[in-house]
């Protein structure tokens, strides 16, 4: 028996609208529909673009959101089901590592105190000696030295501070640790460290992972197994060096050839299957397989009725897709350019996606627009915690505003430094 | 003669009583007619700080810039500030990285677009309306004409970041200055992206100054790439020859520290240490010493100059330089 | 490579970094505290407020003259326009009761100080409890708690639907003519500021991802409140009553200017003196502009100490 297991995991988002009494007129389905094995130490990397809804997916995991429908299976428990004060004193043995290292940490408090939080909250610890004792000796497996107990989030490095946010999960010596982005929120010269202190710590202390990133090589250089997600559901999962080299849902070949390789005799060989379009919204996915608006080797008629099951095709590779077979061997040919004309020439592309827009229903619609329910207008009426395409932009703006004004943030540091 | 010359950049910020800081410390580089060139680096580097100086857009007060910048023949830093103006969206076009605050919420994209035309091409109603639309059609905008008439936040962000390319290659420029365009954007849209500035380039002759961190998107479409760290170009060499064989300890540790998709897996990654905090004025040497593993006495004294170790043409800013191999060349067998 | 020249490295090496190694485990209060040391427009208002400070403790021990003594009352007739104006012995000059203006200013310090610190406390202190009530519940009470949250707003709403001072007099009616009253009145107004205020930095803060990483570490809710989202939630409040000192001072006096405020003669109060001053705005101008320039004066110390504390708290906001 698998360690943690997802069984038609199901998070629906209402979408509320009134003045006096809000009324739900429509729902973004942000997981529609998940099963995932994850085994005692491995790690399962979750890979999509944002709003394929893997940051959901992984806080319904820890019931940050609440489960529309399905079981989460921890150890043979289902934690969907745990009256909520049974819920927090599990949640000792998830745990979970955020994107963005200085936001998740309360600037308020100092290091100590965010540390044993969590240890004061479980009564682990007799006192607050014992407990101190306990965090010097994490923050030495991160790599932190001990003086950082008594200082304050903002005076350490983004690399630093995401130590010290996988030292807060370690404390409680959690049994699987949710990684929401670990590092993408980091230079490329400090994810490196984490990566490798990630990885180290799962060797030393034998964890469980579960890895969400939308760096596929990140995904596939820390995990075993991958899900490739996409709206909703996982629309491949295989080992993952299967999954490297024989990709057999369509999506994912698109993305594995969108990912840039640093090695230009690579990339001028390297053939890329444009996608054309853009992630239809979550609030109103399309009929069918969900990648049918996209799929270079869309089918006219089943794909857009009959919704996919993952099924395995061997070798622990289960894939989300009619004709993946079809495809593999060759015998389906391509129904969509997948060149450069899927970017400036796209008039059956016009006609589809004028056709999908036709489709929304005008109660979806925010009030005070007349467009489609894109998902960054959704957005400001679903809870926080979901994740909708935007939510990768917003962080990625936010580091690159850092970039953009090295003076500012610069400046604050020295502030920091000569206080 | 290069269509952009950039000589020494220097850009400082604060003094005047606050504590100076120099974001930009003696950039040099050249961008050529039809030529893709990228400045690399981690946040703080002062890559974004360049492009801004170079396109006239950084604040006047509390900022000095020094060094020169010579465009198509003449100074960027001595033109009026009126011919700056024109300069900018005709000549020379920026695209910013986030494509959401860089467009006018309250102006339907149309307008926005026909603006530009009007502004530097001097076309009028009808005839921008109908150039606006080709434009959008032009960077694959499905339905443009209706997309004309939608305001920003209706768009995706991948249409915003085309119609922000639309904005910029609209009075058909010499020169775009794209900053990290696509770091906003999820993968395959990303692809999207830059596949269109690529034809951009190959069929417009357009120069491309491509400013990123994203070492994977260099080595798809720059031909001449600079390594930035803290305010200085560190390394500069064409695109193969860079990722080929990186010289600089920055750059080497850089390539050693990505995870590679085509990489065998359970190879562990060589992290450069520390962070781009951990570093000392270039003044006293290299700013690089404190979290590089070759530092020596000798990089302590001085600012190390640009040398060219291993090829022509391969420029490096360092003392102790990568010379042997060893990576480089179980890569590429 | 030898040992002496690697030590020689690595001290080299430190030498240069060395101001870096400066860090100092200061707190965002800390911080915040220094960054106001070092404003001018904190530094001008704390000097203003500390002078008003003085002039209330101080006040009716350093005044010349008795505020209620009427020693020059043949020098002063009303009714003919005939004032005293500044002079040697009475640099404020007299009021139309042949009262020492400059004696009433500083006695009535410590009445104006007394009104806009009790004003405020009482809006801080109950609108602290409401916007936190509501503000905890719209963050962690689930769906039930939205709805306590949105009965509590539609309330603070009503009251803020309410012109402030139609309130502060229709309380004034109901209580009488008291200093009390003028604090009661003045304060009231002030809650649902408060309360708003706490409760939107609360629902701020409630989405961030600290309060996220605070429950899935199994946080019980109310301590996330009290620990997490509250002293995030500070800074704006702390502000806001420092500008609403300066506000509640105000209103006292157009509250006392109206009619409402303490009917005591013997205890003179700014606001009390400016209305009766306005009676004889022809004759003695002199006589308003004095109360008018201490409340406005003071006003601006708390607001300027306000400002400055708001730019020290959040430094984002600058620039």
């Amino acid at each position: 028996m698998s360690l943690l297991e997802l069984d038609g995991v199901k998070v629906h988002f209402p979408i509320k609208k009134g003045i006096l009494f809000d009324r739900t007129v429509g729902h973004v389905y942000a997981v529609d529909g998940v099963s995932l094995k994850v085994e005692a130490g491995e790690t399962y990397g979750l890979v999509g673009e944002s709003g394929c809804g893997k940051t959901t997916l992984g806080r319904s995991v820890l019931r940050l959101v609440d489960i529309t429908e399905g079981s989460v299976v921890l150890d043979g428990t289902d934690l969907a089901k745990l009256p909520s004060e049974e819920m927090r004193r599990f949640r000792r043995r998830l745990q979970m590592v955020f994107q963005d290292p200085l936001g998740s940490l309360n600037p308020r408090q100092n290091i100590e105190s965010i540390l044993s939080e969590g240890m004061v909250a479980h009564g682990i610890g007799k006192d607050q000696e014992e407990r101190r004792e306990k965090i010097k000796s994490i923050l030495d497996k991160v790599g932190l030295p001990s003086n950082a107990l008594s200082r304050y989030p903002h005076e350490f490095s983004g690399g630093q501070r995401q130590r010290i946010g996988i030292a807060r999960a370690l404390v409680l010596e959690p049994d699987v640790i949710i990684c929401d982005e670990p590092v993408s929120a980091l230079d490329v010269s400090v994810q490196a460290q984490v990566i490798n202190l990630l990885e180290e710590l799962q060797e030393e202390l034998g964890l469980t992972y579960v890895v969400i990133a939308h760096d596929l090589a990140v995904v596939r250089h820390i995990s075993d197994t991958i899900g490739v997600m996409y709206l909703g559901s996982l629309v491949e999962e295989a080992p993952s060096d299967a999954l490297y080299a024989e990709p057999k849902h369509p999506y994912t070949k698109a993305l594995m050839s969108a990912v840039p390789v640093p090695d230009p005799e690579v990339e001028d060989k390297r053939e890329r299957i444009l996608l054309t379009g853009d992630l239809p919204s979550p609030a109103n996915p399309p009929s069918g397989c969900r990648f049918h608006t996209r799929c270079p080797w869309a089918q006219a008629e089943r794909c857009a009725t009959e919704r996919p099951e993952l099924r395995d095709v061997g070798g622990g590779h289960r894939v989300a897709c009619h004709f993946a077979e079809e495809i593999e061997s060759g015998k389906l040919g391509l129904t969509r350019p997948t060149g450069i004309e899927a970017v400036t020439e796209s008039e059956d592309v016009v006609v589809e996606q004028a056709e999908d827009e036709a489709e929304v229903p005008a109660a979806l619609l925010p009030a005070d627009s007349t467009t489609k329910p894109d998902a960054a207008a959704v957005k400001d009426k679903v809870p926080a915690a979901a994740e909708t395409p935007g939510d990768r932009t917003a962080d990625a703006v936010a580091k690159d505003r850092d970039a953009a004004a090295p003076d500012a943030s610069g400046k604050e540091k020295e502030q920091d430094k000569t206080g | 003669m290069s269509l952009l010359t950039v000589d020494e950049l220097t850009v400082t910020f604060g003094g005047r009583g606050r504590k100076e800081s120099r974001a930009v410390d003696g950039v040099s580089f050249e961008v050529d007619q039809g030529q893709v060139v990228g400045l690399v680096g981690e946040s703080g580097c002062g890559k974004s700080v360049t492009s801004l100086a170079l396109m006239g857009l950084l604040p006047d007060k509390g900022v000095t810039v020094g060094g020169r910048a010579e465009f198509d023949g003449t100074d960027l830093f001595t033109m009026s500030r009126s011919a700056r103006r024109d300069l900018r969206g005709s000549k020379m076009a920026m695209i910013f990285q986030d494509p959401l605050s860089s467009l006018n919420p309250v102006v339907p994209v149309g307008v926005q677009v026909t603006e530009i035309l009007e502004r530097h091409r001097g076309m009028k109603g009808e005839a921008a309306r109908k150039e606006a639309a080709h434009l959008l059609d032009r960077v694959g905008i499905p339905d443009p004409t209706r997309r004309l008439k939608e305001y920003p936040h209706q768009l995706s962000g991948g249409m915003r970041q085309r119609a922000l390319i639309a904005m910029a290659v609209a009075c058909a420029p010499r020169m775009l200055i794209a900053d990290e365009p696509t770091t906003a954007l999820d993968v395959t849209i990303q692809a999207q992206i830059l596949e269109l500035l690529k034809e951009l380039v190959d069929q417009e002759g357009t120069a491309l100054l491509m400013i990123t961190h994203d070492l994977g998107v260099v080595a798809g479409l720059c031909d001449q790439v600079n390594v930035l760290y803290a305010g200085r170009v560190v390394e500069s060499a064409g695109r193969r020859e860079l990722f080929a064989h990186p010289t600089h300890p920055y750059a080497h540790g850089l390539l050693g520290s990505i995870p590679r998709l085509d990489a065998p897996r359970g190879e562990p990654l060589s992290p450069i240490r520390g962070s781009i905090n951990d570093r000392i004025a270039w003044a006293d040497g290299c700013a690089f010493a404190p979290r590089c593993d070759r530092y020596e006495m000798g990089c302590l004294t001085g600012t190390p100059q640009l040398t060219e170790p291993r090829a022509a043409g391969h420029q490096v800013r360092c003392v102790n330089p990568v010379l042997d191999d060893a990576k480089a060349e179980e890569v590429t067998a | 490579m030898s040992v002496a020249t690697k030590t020689d490295k690595i001290q080299r090496l430190a030498e240069l970094t060395a101001v870096k190694e400066t860090s100092t485990g200061a707190s965002l209060w800390r911080e915040a505290l220094r960054r106001l040391r070092h404003s001018k427009m904190a530094i001008v208002g704390a000097v203003i407020i500390a002078l008003f400070l003085v002039l209330a403790i101080v006040g009716p021990y350093v005044a010349p003259y008795s505020p209620t003594a009427q020693t020059w009352r043949n020098e002063v007739f009303p009714n003919r326009g005939e004032f005293v104006g500044a002079r040697g012995e009475n640099w404020f000059g007299l009021d139309h009761l042949g009262r020492d203006v400059f004696s009433r200013m500083l006695v009535g310090a410590r009445q104006t100080l007394l009104v806009g610190v009790v004003a405020t406390l009482i809006g801080l202190i109950i609108g602290f409890l409401i916007g936190g009530v509501s503000g905890a519940a719209a963050t962690l009470g689930g769906d039930a708690g939205k709805r306590v949250d949105s009965v509590i707003m539609r309330f603070i709403d009503m009251m803020l639907a309410l012109p402030s001072l139609l309130l502060a007099v229709s309380i004034a009616a109901v209580m009488g003519q008291s200093l009390t009253t003028v604090m009661i009145a003045v304060g009231v107004v002030q809650i649902p500021v408060f309360a708003r205020l706490l409760r939107g930095a609360m629902l701020a803060q409630g989405g961030a991802d600290y309060v996220l990483a605070a429950r899935s570490l199994g946080v019980r809710k109310r301590r996330i409140v009290v620990s997490q989202i509250v002293p995030n939630s500070l800074s704006p409040v702390i502000v806001q009553a420092t500008l609403s000192l300066a506000t509640a001072i105000i209103e006292a006096a157009a509250l006392s200017y109206l009619g409402l405020g303490n009917p005591d003669p013997a205890i003179p109060e700014w606001g009390v003196m400016l209305t009766q001053a306005q009676r004889f705005f022809d004759n003695a101008p002199m006589m308003a502009v004095y109360p008018a320039v201490g409340i406005i004066i003071t006003a601006l110390g708390f607001t300027l100490l306000g400002e400055a504390m708001r730019e020290a708290l959040d430094p984002k906001l600058k620039g």
